[in-house]
């Protein structure tokens, strides 16, 4: 008798099992006309650590996902190794920041078009007491900062990693006349929130997007001692995937997440990230 | 797949082109490792086998202690060790964050629980009955202490090796105290890591295997030496 009340019990619980697994179902369908797939129901965007560090996808995402059902997840790396995802077809869609690179994957046929998307800039972080004299004699020129670096006796922390940040930054020693190397230029292969970490250990010098420095201001003893000039400008852009590349891309969840990026909704939330915390915006938007 | 061919390929032209970066990195692999656990069997050999062989008060919350921190996850290790020597912390005019020491520090802190745990197992089972014998011998203390050591020889290797086995293979503490900087604290499985987050895959495959042809040599050498004599 036992047994069967066992049974009678356990079969119930499978039947309520199987029914709550079938409305939830119903639930996540699509409403509209067209009977989509679960699978049209998330995204992977592939992205760099200083869209992640600062914040910034915490704030607009949730926001997307009301308004489309779509759900995002976001793996956070350096440019490079998020640009070899999108070729690999291990992510939907992307949203990076070195346009010259992007704009080669598109060529390649791995993306199907580039968009800008916003920009911040980069600024040269140190010590408060500045041992190479940045803020006194280059404060809006980062090309003679980088040569002061390399003549006083300063440390300088580099990415390292092949992130968007560390090309920009090879670019500018490029441009200085000076090969990296030595004692006094650490390849830490590591994030930015962890190179400013490492920087502020050591008491030396590094480039990182303001973004990312503004968020871990009050932790660390840095400071801003060059910014303002052209060539720390920094764009971003989101690019779709060529869904050619296998099955499982979602191009369609790809093309709604880069529409309402650089819809007027998205565009406006940007500009009014980070206002009331650090009093102007962390990244201005642009799209077209 | 190809991928993973192209690895064993790189790992094979890795080896043979002697890439000075890539024998430095080994290299500082080998020395911080191996050098943590020798500073750790200095202290953990004896400190196991006085467990087994000495009663004291509280030796049970002693030894409890010693099994859990016997699996403290690396990044713990880390962080903790990270915290005491970073410029803020207690031992912060040592300037030894982000150096090759402070890597062995963290990893010392690893492997003495590791060693001292599977040493004091030994004893425990051992311990008995060897005083019995000397005892019955007519051995005097010293005598029953050599016979010991020598009975327990293979406990105490197999604890070297495990505690070897463990600070070779961690990346949660290299990575929090030594961070990763080429050429001066990057070490193998930290550039795994990295190769793996810049998505250069083949390189990543190349240097595990390298990490895992030095493990099977070095536990060879050990294992040898544990069955001989």
């Amino acid at each position: 008798m036992k047994l069967g009340k066992k049974k009678i019990f356990s079969l119930a619980l499978i039947l309520v099992l199987v029914i709550a697994l079938l409305s939830g179902c119903v639930q996540t369908a699509p409403t509209e006309e067209t009977s989509k797939e679960v699978k049209n129901s998330s995204i992977i965007l592939a992205t760099t650590t200083s869209t992640e560090n600062s914040g910034l996808l915490d704030y607009l995402l949730p926001v997307f996902e009301k308004d489309t059902g779509i759900k995002v997840k976001v793996v956070a790396v350096g440019t490079g190794k998020a640009l070899k995802m999108g070729e690999d077809g291990e992510a939907d869609v992307l949203l990076v920041h070195a346009k010259s690179s992007e704009e080669a994957f598109v060529k390649a046929g791995h993306g199907l078009e580039r968009f800008d998307v916003m920009y911040n800039d980069f600024v040269i972080i140190g010590p408060k007491n500045d041992p190479a004299k940045l803020y006194e004699n280059a404060s809006n020129d980062v090309i003679k900062a980088f040569k002061l670096i390399n003549k006083g006796n300063a440390k300088f922390v580099s990415r390292g990693d092949d992130s968007g940040t560390h090309k920009k930054e090879k670019k500018f020693w490029e441009e200085a006349g000076i090969e990296p190397k030595g004692d006094w230029y650490l390849s830490a292969g590591k994030g930015m929130g962890d190179v400013i970490q490492m920087a502020n250990e050591i008491e030396g010098y590094t480039l990182s997007d303001r973004a990312t420095y503004l968020s871990m201001k009050d932790k660390i003893d840095l400071e801003i001692l060059v910014e303002g000039d052209n060539k720390l400008f920094n764009q971003y852009g989101v690019i779709a995937v060529n869904p050619n590349k296998n099955e499982k891309i979602n191009n369609d969840g790809a093309q709604k997440f880069i529409d309402w990026i650089l819809g007027e909704k998205a565009q406006g939330l940007i500009k009014a990230f980070g206002k009331d915390k650090f009093s102007k915006p962390l990244f201005i938007p642009n799209a077209r | 797949m190809g991928e993973i061919w192209e690895g064993f390929k790189d790992a094979y032209n890795l080896l043979i082109s002697f890439d000075e970066e890539v024998y430095k990195i080994i290299l500082l692999s080998l020395y911080v490792s191996l050098t943590a656990t020798f500073v750790s069997s200095f202290f953990s050999v004896p400190a196991g086998i006085f467990l087994g062989i000495v009663d004291f008060k509280f030796k049970k919350v002693v030894v409890r202690g010693i099994y859990t921190l016997m699996s403290m996850p690396p990044v713990i290790a880390g962080l903790v060790v990270f915290l005491l020597i970073s410029r803020k912390g207690p031992f912060g005019f040592l300037g030894l964050s982000f150096t090759p020491a402070a890597m062995i520090i963290a990893q010392t802190c690893l492997v003495i629980p590791i060693i001292t745990g599977i040493v004091y197992n030994g004893t425990k089972q051992k311990g008995q009955r060897i005083k019995m014998v000397a005892k019955t011998l007519g051995a005097d203390k010293f005598q029953t202490l050599s016979l010991l050591l020598k009975e327990l020889r293979v406990n105490v290797f197999t604890g070297i090796v495990t505690g070897y086995g463990r600070a070779i293979s961690e990346v949660g503490a290299v990575m929090i105290v030594g961070g990763n900087i080429k050429g001066y604290t990057r070490v193998m499985t930290t550039s795994i890591a990295m190769l793996q987050s810049m998505g250069d895959y083949s390189m990543a495959i190349a240097i595990g295997i390298v990490l895992i042809m030095i493990s099977f040599v070095i536990n060879g050498i050990l294992y040898n030496f544990q069955q001989g004599e």
